[in-house]
């Protein structure tokens, strides 16, 4: 029986309020959990959570709307943020910018035309030492240069 | 692809797990805090707090329950030592956790992991579950009778502000981290309104490291108001960037010296939230009662420009602030302008002025830490290099 | 006694505000301090209905020996301590927040609906704001938002105060409004940003009267009134509602609580209305239909065993608690009266029974009508609502619009002649007048069944007819009543519904009363769980507090204190009904008794009454696409 997008993600909210619980310090963990899951978290998804928290849809997109982890809506199957902060500047972001775009053919906050790689930035990501650094979806990458940016995109282009 | 970190000697290598913790209970409750006094610690986050006097707080509130929470998002631009804690030494953060619920009366301890930090999370509970074989967690810990310690991990979503203790307990409480009015203080009424301790990653492995070596070990170092030894975080223009073990009250030649940054033009110290030190005031010591710092340290060499620091800072502000008091969500979009028209030299000096007057306000009016000390860059570097800031031609229309 | 029992539990704290001494309570806030002892301390994000918030930060204070300014709103004395109000750190930080605020703040004064009645402009003033030192917008950065038929909304000129989000989270749990976004990029929003008329608003306007700026006003549509006036084909006609005229004083000056019910007929003749009717009419013959429905519930109920009409009943006069039980509670829409509120009831009427008395095609007639209410914008454009086979009202005005066209029309209210309401609707009774107040509608509807019941008068039982247990600002009220024993004959208007009062007598009616849609929550809260409002045979839901008084489309600034001087107004008028000899109870007006002898011939909840005078209404839930 082919069950509705909607049916699908209400079923998957109530097993995450099963393991996480119905209060409201079970939101934010249910909306990681759901956007791990999913990709990201839509429309309907943020009215149904509320409904089974028993809080109003607004309060839902309040928080997700605050968090950057959150709020981004990368369509991409991977989603690469990039460290934007003083010490990767330093080390050279900007360059590995650049190339980044270049090779992906699409600008930050943009996903490319296949949905396998979307691209943000992000703010410091605690590797100071070793910029410029970048996450690829929940892999880091650190002292990236521009001319390693092909090699570690390639290695995700082989992937599903 | 991450590489090591740590570059000297780091004394919680010398610590094995449990042995703080087995110590601590060895003594009662009030005993434990008396130590943690004595040896002189301060909050290793930043702000410097006394964490003798927070635990003596939460533990004198009566509550049937209470909440210990370890502060590990480490957001402030230039701070990863949190992380190699983590890496290498997460027991002693869990005995330092362990510690303060014996201490302050409390059976459950969060951990608040930044989001960027998702890759040590399952290392992070691999230990837990290990601690929970060993009765180092979890009923009767330690064999202990009820004393039923257990800890969990709470994962951030990404907002920098959630390193602000109050910002950290609404996230926890699955809201916007917007810092709460204080008081009351989290002592008092903090995650679901009970009596909670936060205190930094780094603050509770020293303490469980305090444990075993003694507060006159501890008080024996460093200065006599920023007693022991800290953690620093250095990248910049440095010839090996990583991890640091320091005395507090350091100078930051001395510093420079161990690190490899000597001839830096200037010294970001404590972060984006920090102070940009001069090198004609490179004898300044680095501790509370001077230059505070959670441990970040950026060094920046003579081929640097100011502006595009503190216009990099300034960035990381305006989206980092949780945007609820005017001084600092309209306050650091105004900084962030104000260097722009000087990197365009555009700027006039009386509105350089106005924009100095506007951070000191900033400083004095915003709701949080995060307003407060936002401003805290662009007026040192105003301050210091005022002739480089103004040298800048007006840019061709 | 009293006071050495204070002192017991409570702490008295020393405190020092500019060299004066006093000692509060512990916990009492700096800001709380400063007042008793009469010194002014500016806030913008302070509101006395509201929790505290301590954002906009115009109220930091200096507390001797501490670095950084407080909050003084939040700032609670646990402590003895020395506080400056105005030092020069202080007055610093303040112009600074301000010029902050300008830095953002778009849009001008003299076209604002809050020119002259404006927290942030008053502040510009007071602070000496004589240039815009970071910087002022040339340009809109928001759209403005007008697709709410009641609430227009201009985050231009929004200086991000939270009043409103507060006032709909905690006053009406409806979370309309809610802040999003982070850093420079917050904003006050809705889910997903939409717009307002787009998501769950039930507009209340209670966000208007709380908000200090221009950002959230009322849909203004007196330019569309003055030109139905001005139009010579067009025949105009007022009905107004009793809550405006014991607020519209305000706008000219006068003390909350001062009415001007008759200045105001008047006043409106002379801005160029034809007919100036009293809603109060419609509100007494609601009593009449709601009662009736109410008795008729309770006969099939509890008699006859029928099911198809649920207890308790709840009233449906207040477009905003319709608009919230639709979103929140579609369930419990079966327990919703059917009949109309006095408004649409009027708008069914003048197009019916009026134009066809005086010879008027329908289509000629502008009906407006005078609400302190926003919402009835909304109730007005609903699609149902054209039973005359016209859209039954055009406009629904605020008290605010209204006054607005009377002073465009160069006219200072308290100064014009008293005159009465126009024929044939004429002067309604008291119990029309106490609609305006929360336990109003209760209390009409009560004298009524009471009287209809016993066949005695109702000051044999409550002096003076006053039903004081359902009066009174209590958020949520349960009262229970006893029927007496003995009971009298059923009066004829509706003896062809019940054939005896037998299966009343002695039993107790159980009412309930609430206000703010919060305090309406908690009631369907506690219906659902089974707790005794779900005993209740009959409730009061008022959207706003203190009922229609402290309507959104009521004068800006609005507190307890101020809705407390409007309800006594209120009161004061109903009782001055009976000692001028008129009527007090609904069933005693003459009008309303003519219009079941000529016109709705079958009488309360009759064929005609049901398709003239009665709805239903839209499950609408909360998702939405």
């Amino acid at each position: 029986m082919l069950i509705s997008q909607h049916e699908q993600t209400l079923d998957q909210l109530q097993g995450l309020v099963e393991k996480h619980g119905d209060q409201r310090n079970a939101l934010i963990p249910i909306l990681q959990d759901f956007r791990d899951q999913s990709g990201q978290i839509t429309d309907y998804a943020m009215q149904a959570v509320a409904n089974l928290l028993k809080i109003e849809p607004s309060e839902v997109y309040g928080v997700v709307s605050f968090y950057s982890f959150l709020s981004e809506r990368p369509q991409g199957n991977f989603v690469i943020r990039l460290c934007r902060t003083i010490s990767c500047d330093m080390a050279g972001k900007q360059a590995v910018a650049r190339q980044l775009e270049n090779d992906l053919g699409i600008t930050f906050g943009e996903t490319t035309k296949d949905g396998r790689f979307s691209l943000e930035w992000a703010n410091c990501m605690g590797v100071c030492d070793q910029g410029p650094a970048m996450l690829v979806n929940e892999t880091l990458y650190t002292k990236v240069s521009p001319e390693k940016v092909g090699e570690i995109l390639d290695s995700f282009k082989s992937r599903a | 692809m991450i590489q090591e970190s740590i570059r000297n000697q780091i004394t919680f290598s010398q610590i094995a797990a449990a042995e703080g913790l087995k110590a601590g209970l060895q003594i009662t409750p009030e005993a434990l805090i008396d130590q943690v006094r004595e040896s002189g610690i301060r909050g290793r986050g930043g702000a410097g707090f006394p964490t003798g006097l927070k635990w003596a707080f939460t533990a004198a509130e009566k509550s049937d329950k209470k909440y210990v929470i370890c502060n590990a998002d480490e957001g402030e631009p230039g701070t990863f030592k949190d992380r190699v804690i983590f890496e290498n030494w997460a027991d002693l953060v869990f005995d330092g956790m362990a510690l303060a619920g014996y201490a302050i009366g409390a059976d459950e301890g969060i951990v608040y992991l930044r989001a960027e930090y998702t890759f040590l999370r399952e290392k992070l509970e691999k230990c837990l579950a290990e601690r929970r074989k060993k009765v180092l967690l979890g009923e009767n810990c330690l064999g202990m009778k009820g004393f039923n310690f257990d800890i969990h991990i709470h994962m951030g979503s990404g907002a920098y502000v959630c390193g602000e203790e109050t910002a950290l307990i609404e996230a926890l409480e699955g809201k916007r981290g917007e810092a709460r009015n204080r008081p009351p203080f989290p002592a008092a009424s903090g995650y679901l309104g009970k009596p909670t301790l936060v205190n930094n990653v780094e603050t509770f492995a020293w303490i469980a490291t305090i444990m075993v070596k003694g507060s006159d070990w501890f008080r024996g170092l460093g200065t006599e108001k920023s007693s022991g030894l800290k953690l620093f975080s250095i990248s910049g223009d440095v010839e090996s960037p990583g991890v640091y073990e320091f005395p507090m009250g350091i100078s930051v030649n001395q510093l420079l010296t161990e690190v490899g940054g000597r001839g830096a033009k200037a010294v970001q110290i404590g972060g984006a939230s920090g102070t940009c030190v001069p090198s004609a005031e490179f004898d300044r010591a680095i501790a509370y009662e001077d230059v505070a710092t959670g441990g970040s340290i950026i060094v920046f060499g003579q081929q640097r420009d100011l502006l595009d620091v503190a216009e990099n800072f300034l960035e990381f502000f305006e989206d980092e602030s949780c945007g609820q008091c005017t001084p600092c969500r309209i306050g650091n979009s105004k900084l962030l302008e104000g260097v722009r028209l000087l990197k365009k030299g555009e700027c006039s000096a009386k509105y350089l002025n106005e924009l100095c007057k506007l951070a000191e306000t900033m400083q004095i009016a915003s709701k949080c830490g995060l307003g407060q000390s936002s401003p805290n860059a662009f007026l040192s570097i105003v301050k210091h290099f005022r002739k480089e800031i103004f040298n800048r031609e007006p840019v061709a229309v | 006694m009293t006071q050495q029992a204070t002192a017991a539990n409570t702490e008295m704290i020393p405190v020092t505000i500019d060299g004066k001494e006093t000692r509060v309570a512990s916990g009492t806030t700096i800001l709380e301090a400063a007042k008793h002892l009469g010194i002014r301390i500016p806030t913008l994000c302070y509101h006395e209905d509201l929790c505290v918030e301590g954002v906009c930060r115009i109220c930091v204070v200096e507390i001797e020996g501490m670095w950084t300014l407080q909050a003084s709103c939040t700032y609670p004395i646990t402590q003895a301590i020395t506080v400056k109000t105005h030092s020069p750190k202080v007055r610093k930080a303040r112009r600074h927040i301000l010029d902050l605020m300008f830095s953002e703040h778009y849009g001008e004064c003299y076209s604002c609906a809050r020119n002259n009645n404006c927290e942030l402009q008053n502040l510009a003033q007071e602070y000496g704001v004589d240039e815009y030192r970071f910087g002022h917008p040339d340009l809109p950065i928001f759209n403005i938002d007008k697709s709410s038929f009641a609430i227009t909304r201009d985050n231009n000129k929004c200086i991000q105060c939270r009043r409103c989000v507060r006032t709909c989270a905690e006053f009406q749990e409806v979370k309309a409004l809610e802040n999003v976004g982070r850093g420079n990029k917050t904003a006050i929003g809705t889910f997903l940003d939409k717009p307002l008329g787009e998501v769950v608003c039930i507009n209340c306007g209670q966000c208007i009267n709380r908000c200090p700026t221009g950002a959230l006003t009322a849909k203004d549509q007196t330019d569309l009134v003055w030109d139905a006036i001005e139009d010579p084909t067009k025949h105009v006609v007022i009905q107004t509602a009793p809550a405006p005229r014991a607020a519209i004083g305000e706008e000219f000056g006068l003390e909350p609580g001062t009415p001007m019910t008759w200045e105001m007929n008047s006043a409106l003749r002379e801005v160029g209305f034809n007919k100036v009717f009293d809603t109060n009419f419609t509100a007494d013959l609601t009593i009449i239909e709601e009662g009736t429905e109410l008795i008729l519930r309770l006969y099939k109920t509890l008699v006859q065993g029928d099911t198809s009409m649920p207890l308790p009943q709840f009233t449906s006069c207040s477009p905003g608690w319709v608009k919230y039980i639709e979103h929140f509670y579609p369930e419990y829409l079966g327990n919703v009266s059917s009949a109309k509120s006095p408004q649409q009831m009027f708008g069914a009427m003048i197009k019916t029974y009026y134009a066809e008395k005086n010879n008027i095609d329908p289509k000629d007639i502008v009906s407006v009508a005078l609400m302190p209410c926003t919402a009835k914008k909304f109730e007005c454009n609903r699609p149902e609502m054209a039973d005359s086979g016209h859209q039954d009202v055009d406009f629904g005005l605020t008290t605010r619009e209204l006054a607005k066209m009377i002073r465009e029309s160069g006219i200072n209210l308290p100064d014009m002649p008293k005159s009465d309401f126009d024929s044939p609707f004429g002067t309604a009774s008291g119990s029309g007048v106490i609609f305006a107040a929360t336990g109003g509608v209760m209390e009409a509807a009560l004298r009524s069944v009471l009287e209809f019941v016993t066949g005695k008068q109702v000051e044999n039982f409550y002096d003076h007819a006053d039903i004081i247990p359902v009066r009174g600002f209590e958020g949520c009220r349960y009262v229970e009543l006893k029927i007496p024993e003995e009971v009298g004959p059923v009066p004829a208007i509706i003896q062809h519904l019940v054939p005896d009062w037998n299966w009343i007598k002695g039993a107790t009616v159980k009412v309930g009363v609430a206000h703010g849609t919060g305090n309406a929550r908690k009631v369907m809260e506690d219906i659902k769980a089974g707790g005794k409002f779900s005993e209740c045979h009959f409730i009061e839901v008022m959207a706003c507090p203190g009922g229609c008084l402290g309507g959104g489309g009521q004068p800006i600034p609005t507190n307890l204190d101020i809705r407390e001087a409007r309800a006594k107004a209120i009161y004061a008028e109903d009782r001055a009904y009976g000692e001028a000899g008129k009527a007090r109870k609904s069933h005693e007006n003459e009008a309303v008794l003519k219009v079941y002898q000529e016109f709705l011939k079958e009488g309360p909840c009759g064929h005609l009454s049901h398709k003239l005078l009665h709805t239903d209404y839209t499950p609408r839930g909360k998702y939405i696409d």
